[in-house]
């Protein structure tokens, strides 16, 4: 008997191991190829069950009082913070007995002082998060239990906890010394960078759901551009003559095929922007001041394979989504063959590569809904924080054992908040 | 963009992007020593210079000195080269450019003024371009096959034609339309008067499967009599389909009807007789005394013939033409300049599925007559039909458009290049008129001669220039 009960669950192994290879149909009869990264099947896994969330009770004047100085917060793609906060404040994954959590959330907003064209000012944030974890530190024992390391926090601005624009001040400031063993939950990603700290968790920046389901088209509208690209080449208030921004690759996109029939690239933006990525093969994603852009998400949901041009980028999500086989990632010394390297894909790839993107659980992860839909981008946030756990014994410090400088920074970062 | 866009308001920025002159040595310990002076000298002499030529060479020095990794044009002009050396700075060796830090010691990006890579020839390589439009073309048949009809069924399209001046100009549209169908088409022409190489000709550039065959009454010269022979001519093409047992869709495609591309697709809906809705382009030349008749209840837009449905989307009745506003003004024969008007319902309207017409009973519905079994002609395609409720309505019930139906036609008597190639025939001559402008044609009636010769003098000039003032249209109304 049980030589027979053995066989029936390899019977059932084998069924399932059968069918999971092969694409299947969805509804509407466009077949799609189940997406796994590096850490296997993980898009569609549910978070609730695997991890306990404490949210800290902060003032408001961290959070809602900042909100509602500028409500334009909430429509930029900074504003991942923000949701977050709210979807946590709700989800079953939150548990209001902080005994039992695993990780610490602190809700503060720390990119939503606003100039007046509605870019966020980082000169405050660091002394804004400072402030805010020496609250927690002194009101809750949780965060000298283990000086942040089951803590995690969303930074999502430009280059994530360096907490500056410009790339050259956020390398030479670094990481928030006190937030060195925290997890960041951040937007900014490339290898071997000071801003990018190990573990950390790569989010896409926040685009609007609801405005980009209403420019959809037609899906038997054919896809008749070949390459599309609307933004600057060339900074011209911050970067006059060329080189400095974005290293010069999108200069050199400028410059090498603004006369190529198939390249549809011009600094105008059009209303039919999001249609026209619609009707794009490829969509370029150069980096700009920083790597990572809005357009990665917008050219997974609208179907156009993204074309990376940035070296060395960690895109969103990494470990379960295999960037390699859904993207085509061009170095910035290839530019001038961009239009040689784009036509020698093969056309199977291409057509695998458009399946891979009409799965609809890769367009859900790269979206933040509200309300919150399973499989979406806040749940793979958690579902990367689950597969960290469990924590590991170096985490937990001992009674008198202290790792963190809270004097190192610049001085300015240590005035009060 | 949008983070760049950013950038423009932050206030610091444009004094970090300075970058010091590279020759700007120390300017605060000045007069103290021969070699300070000497490089303060030397400041001012490169300024100097620069001031001349407009831009900072000494980029251009650093550029002779370091050049490592950037493409030069060869097809500029010198001021272009020297503008592109401008923006082609070096790259990290040159201890004079602004601090330049990597972004770890084993990352291999840096951060700082980075060339413009610029390949030698920047302009579309033809290569290139074509294979970018394989990959859209599959790209699009994957779409097709994904998103379109899925087993697309081949369209036969019936076209009676026949020789004439606009001959050229109608079956040249509707063979456009038809190469760019995407699924599998059979065309079939029925020609009155016989097949003729003017026909034959002009179909064979098409590369579309063609089954050309000939009817022997020539076209008359009325339209009542035209519609006549032309639905002779169409059933002629249907028995052929009998015939040969062709498989598909069969629609009526006019030669001088235009047809929309979702017409094709739309049609691929039919089960067994389908209607479209067709739009009349009823050559109203008279258009402003129709407005300022007293009927001001008829409504000026296009006559539509179709499909009427009912709110729940079930055939309901017909839109057929109403040929009452145009009474007394239409035209009667080809050459009149009258408004020309459709029958009450016209063939290309109708598309059918082949298997209707094929002669084994097998799947065929009780209510599609035989067309064997005709007596006499039938004027549209529904009198094959026995109930007419069995009308399958297309293109969401009626409710769009997808073909315009339109005749124009030239005089009967008006002449054109054999194949519309002009040969060299110089001997003719053709008496030039006086009149500078053209005249009315005369009124059309059957029994005069109404051609007017034209002739241009021939001047002793070229061959080329004689051929060009030949008038081949002796109608008066073409000037070349």
């Amino acid at each position: 008997m049980e030589i027979w009960r053995w066989v029936f669950v390899g019977i059932i192994f084998l069924a399932g191991f059968v069918v999971k290879i092969e694409p299947f149909k969805l509804g509407r009869s466009q077949p799609t190829e189940r997406i796994s990264g590096s850490a296997g099947d993980v898009l569609e896994d549910d978070p609730v069950g695997r991890l306990k969330v404490f949210v800290y009770e902060l003032p408001s004047k961290y959070n809602k009082k900042i909100l509602q100085k500028d409500p334009r917060c909430l429509n930029h793609m900074f504003a991942a913070e923000i949701f977050m906060h709210r979807f946590l404040l709700s989800s079953p994954v939150r548990t209001l007995n902080p005994e039992e959590a695993d990780w610490f959330y602190t809700p503060v907003y720390t990119t939503c002082d606003l100039t007046a064209n509605g870019l966020p000012l980082p000169f405050k944030s660091p002394r804004m998060m400072r402030s805010a974890i020496q609250l927690i530190s002194s009101n809750w024992p949780y965060w000298n239990r283990t000086e942040g390391a089951d803590h995690f926090f969303l930074v999502p601005h430009d280059f994530g906890a360096c907490f500056h624009y410009q790339e050259e001040k956020a390398i030479e400031r670094g990481i928030l010394p006190l937030l060195q063993r925290a997890t960041l939950v951040q937007t900014f990603g490339q290898r071997n960078h000071v801003c990018l700290k190990e573990g950390s968790i790569t989010i896409p920046p926040y685009a609007p759901p609801q405005k980009m389901q209403t420019h959809l088209i037609p899906e038997k509208t054919p896809r008749s551009i070949f390459v599309y690209f609307r933004g600057l080449f060339y900074d011209v208030g911050n970067d006059p003559e060329g080189g400095y921004y974005a290293r010069g690759a999108r200069a050199a996109v400028w410059e090498n095929f603004k006369d190529n029939p198939l390249f549809d690239i011009s600094t105008e933006h059009p209303t039919t922007y999001y249609e026209d990525m619609q009707r794009a093969v490829f969509c370029l994603c150069p980096l700009g001041w920083a790597p990572w852009s809005p357009r990665l998400v917008e050219a997974v949901i609208f179907g156009c394979i993204p074309v990376i041009i940035a070296d060395d980028i960690v895109l969103p999500f990494a470990d379960a989504i295999p960037w390699e086989e859904i993207g085509v990632f061009v170095d910035e010394k290839d530019v001038p063959n961009l239009d040689t390297i784009l036509t020698s894909i093969p056309p199977e790839v291409i057509l695998r590569k458009q399946r891979l993107l009409a799965n609809p659980s890769m367009k859900q992860a790269m979206l933040f809904p509200q309300p919150a839909q399973p499989g979406d981008a806040f749940h793979q946030v958690l579902n990367g924080l689950a597969r960290k756990l469990p924590h590991d014994k170096g985490v937990y410090l001992k009674p008198d054992e202290r790792v963190l400088n809270w004097t190192a920074g610049p001085v300015g970062d240590l005035k009060p908040w | 963009m949008k983070l760049s866009a950013l950038r423009q308001s932050y206030i610091n920025r444009r004094s970090y992007f300075r970058s010091s002159v590279p020759l700007d040595s120390s300017s605060d310990s000045a007069f103290n020593s021969p070699t300070a002076i000497f490089g303060l000298i030397l400041h001012g002499l490169c300024c100097l210079i620069s001031l001349f030529l407009g831009y900072r060479f000494s980029r251009l020095v650093f550029f002779f000195l370091f050049s490592t990794n950037f493409y030069t044009s060869p097809f500029r002009s010198t001021a272009d080269l020297v503008r592109t050396l401008d923006v082609h700075s070096v790259l990290s060796t040159n201890p004079h450019l602004p601090l330049v830090n990597k972004t770890l010691p084993n990352s291999r990006v840096v951060v700082g003024r980075h060339g413009i890579r610029i390949r030698p020839w920047p302009h579309p390589d033809p290569v290139e371009t074509m294979k970018a439009h394989r990959i859209i073309e599959i790209v699009q048949k994957e779409q097709r096959s994904q998103f379109g009809e899925k087993d697309p069924r081949t369209v036969i399209v019936v076209t009676p034609t026949y020789v004439r001046t606009f001959q050229a100009l109608h079956l040249t549209g509707v063979m456009h339309s038809l190469m760019l169908v995407p699924h599998d088409l059979v065309w079939i022409v029925v020609e009155a008067g016989g097949v003729s190489n003017e026909t034959a000709s002009l179909i064979a550039k098409s590369g579309l499967k063609t089954i050309h065959v000939g009817f022997n009454q020539r076209m008359p010269n009325s339209w009542d009599e035209r519609y006549n022979l032309e639905s002779k001519m169409r059933l002629r093409a249907l028995r052929i389909i009998r015939q040969k047992k062709l498989d598909g869709i069969v629609m009526f495609a006019d030669d001088s009807n235009m047809h929309s591309m979702e017409l094709f697709d739309e049609i691929q809906n039919v089960k067994w007789f389908g209607a479209v809705s067709v739009g009349i382009l009823a050559n109203s030349i008279n258009a402003d005394e129709m407005v300022d008749h007293k009927e001001e209840q008829e409504n000026p837009r296009m006559p539509v013939q179709g499909p009427a449905c009912n709110a729940s989307n079930m055939l309901a009745g017909w839109h057929v033409f109403n040929a009452s506003p145009y009474a007394g003004k239409s035209a009667v024969h080809i050459d009149d300049r009258g408004t020309v008007l459709p029958r009450k319902l016209d063939w290309s309207g109708f598309v059918l599925n082949s298997r209707l017409l094929w002669k084994d009973r097998g799947e065929r519905p009780k209510w599609i007559k035989d067309i064997d079994m005709l007596e006499g002609d039938i004027e549209s395609p529904l009198d094959l039909v026995n109930d007419p409720s069995m009308v399958e309505p297309l293109g969401s019930c009626g409710r769009r458009v997808l073909l315009w139906w339109l005749r124009v036609e030239a005089r009967t008597d008006s002449k054109f290049p054999p194949r519309w190639v002009i040969d060299s025939p110089l001997e003719i001559t053709v008496p030039s008129r006086h009149t500078p402008w053209p005249d009315a044609p005369p009124e059309p009636h059957a029994n005069e001669e109404p051609i007017e010769k034209h002739s241009t003098k021939r001047t002793s000039g070229s061959k080329r220039r004689s051929k060009r003032k030949q008038n081949y249209n002796s109608a008066g109304q073409i000037d070349v």
